[in-house]
């Protein structure tokens, strides 16, 4: 089953690019070539793989991994008030939410900005060593939790957009006044970073490491039609 | 032949019925479905989409009663306010996901599908295509719906909360949105692109 999987013909190995923008497949002129065919199609400039996959990852990784910490440990929101001036990091907002009895809201934001951002980073991490280490292991299964990620990434925004609205909405002047703190910048960095390096990963680097052995001819199978 | 975008495995393309939608057999990833509704659906849908995100961004979003002071929000005065707070970098970032790359994407559809639906070419169809699928992910409308929620329900306990008109446009927009992105066949779009991109003669 497992080597049934893996010896399949691919695009790649039939020297056949699909367009990253528009699907259509098309014959590059020469299988090292690199940047220099288009998508007939669209225009779009054709690889095999998404150019630099790996080290572009590790880098838009490793920069959201440092700015995680100050993410975490710096003030995403200052409120003031007559009675002095309060600091919340993204836990103590979670924290808050949990006292005041909204356990759905403080699990909700928990889930999106604590434990996406790190499930994002160590999930990435994992993918990119299985790639770099020629994991044949549950390629499958690796292709499915890219996608999840893929998908949840986006939600950590969430808590900038609450930061961003109480700040807009507490300016009594001198009354009270809720600022956005600087962890709030870092976190927001952490997402746009974390998303652009699950953009440039490309899981079908997990196949073609899996696949170490040459693809042996078989006959393509047909896409599967659900419902 | 078709390609997964996702393992790359090679396969052939399977007839599918109205709604369907073909999996990799390899990976399982959704390599395309077949729309119930050609694009007509969503130009409609868009339009109304363009309208709510009109109405959205002149109305107030909330307004907060607090010991007999009120105070109200746009989207816009939201961004503006992270600006006048010296957190530049967090007013672009908050100004691009909701405002400028959710306009863009409106914009664009529009731009792309009204066109079409007429059986005409676009200007810069296929750059404009690319730039769309592009920013797709970086439109962020439900997640900013969401933390909307969440702040007021925080505020809840403090202050009285007026709902604006922009929050149950906003609230309909993702709807619209939503329904959009989901009626949206990339694929249908590339080939009635190429069609009318070909020289008649």
């Amino acid at each position: 089953m497992k080597g049934s999987l893996l010896s399949v013909p691919t695009a790649a190995a039939a020297g056949l690019a699909r367009c990253r923008a528009c699907g259509q497949l098309s014959r590059l002129p020469a299988p090292t070539s690199d940047g220099a065919a288009a998508c007939p199609r669209c225009g779009t400039v054709l690889h095999l793989r998404q150019p630099a996959s790996v080290a572009r990852t590790w880098a838009y990784l490793s920069a959201a991994a440092v700015l995680y910490v100050p993410a975490n440990v710096l003030p995403v929101m200052r409120s003031g008030s007559l009675f002095g001036v309060q600091e919340d990091t993204i836990l103590s907002g979670v924290v808050f939410l949990w006292h005041d009895g909204s356990w759905f809201l403080a699990a909700l934001v928990f889930v999106a900005s604590i434990v996406v951002p790190l499930a994002k980073l160590l999930v990435l991490a994992f993918l990119l060593l299985g790639v770099q280490w020629r994991s044949a292991w549950r390629p499958q299964w690796r292709t499915r939790l890219y996608r999840i990620i893929e998908y949840l990434g986006r939600w950590s925004m969430l808590d900038i957009y609450v930061v961003t609205l109480l700040a807009a909405l507490i300016q009594v002047q001198s009354l009270a006044s809720i600022q956005a703190g600087p962890g709030a910048v870092a976190f927001g960095a952490v997402v746009v970073l974390t998303m652009l390096a699950s953009q440039s990963f490309d899981p079908r680097l997990i196949w073609d490491a899996a696949a170490a052995a040459p693809a042996t001819a078989r006959p393509p199978a047909s896409a599967q039609a659900s419902r | 032949m078709h390609a997964c975008h996702e393992c790359d495995a090679l396969q052939r393309p399977v007839p599918l019925q109205s709604g369907g939608m073909a999996r990799c057999w390899r990976c399982g990833a959704v390599l395309y479905r077949r729309r119930r509704h050609g694009l007509d659906a969503t130009v409609a849908l868009t339009l109304a989409a363009a309208i709510l995100f009109g109405l959205g961004n002149v109305f107030p979003l909330v307004g907060l009663d607090m010991q007999g002071q009120t105070r109200a929000t746009s989207l816009w005065g939201a961004v503006a306010t992270l600006w006048d707070q010296d957190v530049p970098l967090l007013a672009a970032l908050v100004f691009a996901t909701t405002l400028a790359l959710p306009a863009f994407d409106l914009a664009a559809m529009l731009w792309l599908l009204l066109p079409l639906a007429l059986g005409r070419r676009p200007i810069g169809g296929a750059l404009v295509l690319r730039g769309l699928l592009a920013i797709k992910p970086w439109g962020m409308v439900e997640v900013f719906m969401l933390g909307v929620l969440v702040a007021l329900v925080k505020l809840a306990h403090v202050a009285t909360v007026v709902p604006g008109v922009a929050l149950w446009s906003f609230g309909a927009l993702i709807l619209l949105m939503a329904a959009a992105a989901a009626s949206f066949d990339a694929d249908l779009a590339w080939s009635r692109l190429a069609a009318v991109s070909r020289p008649t003669s």
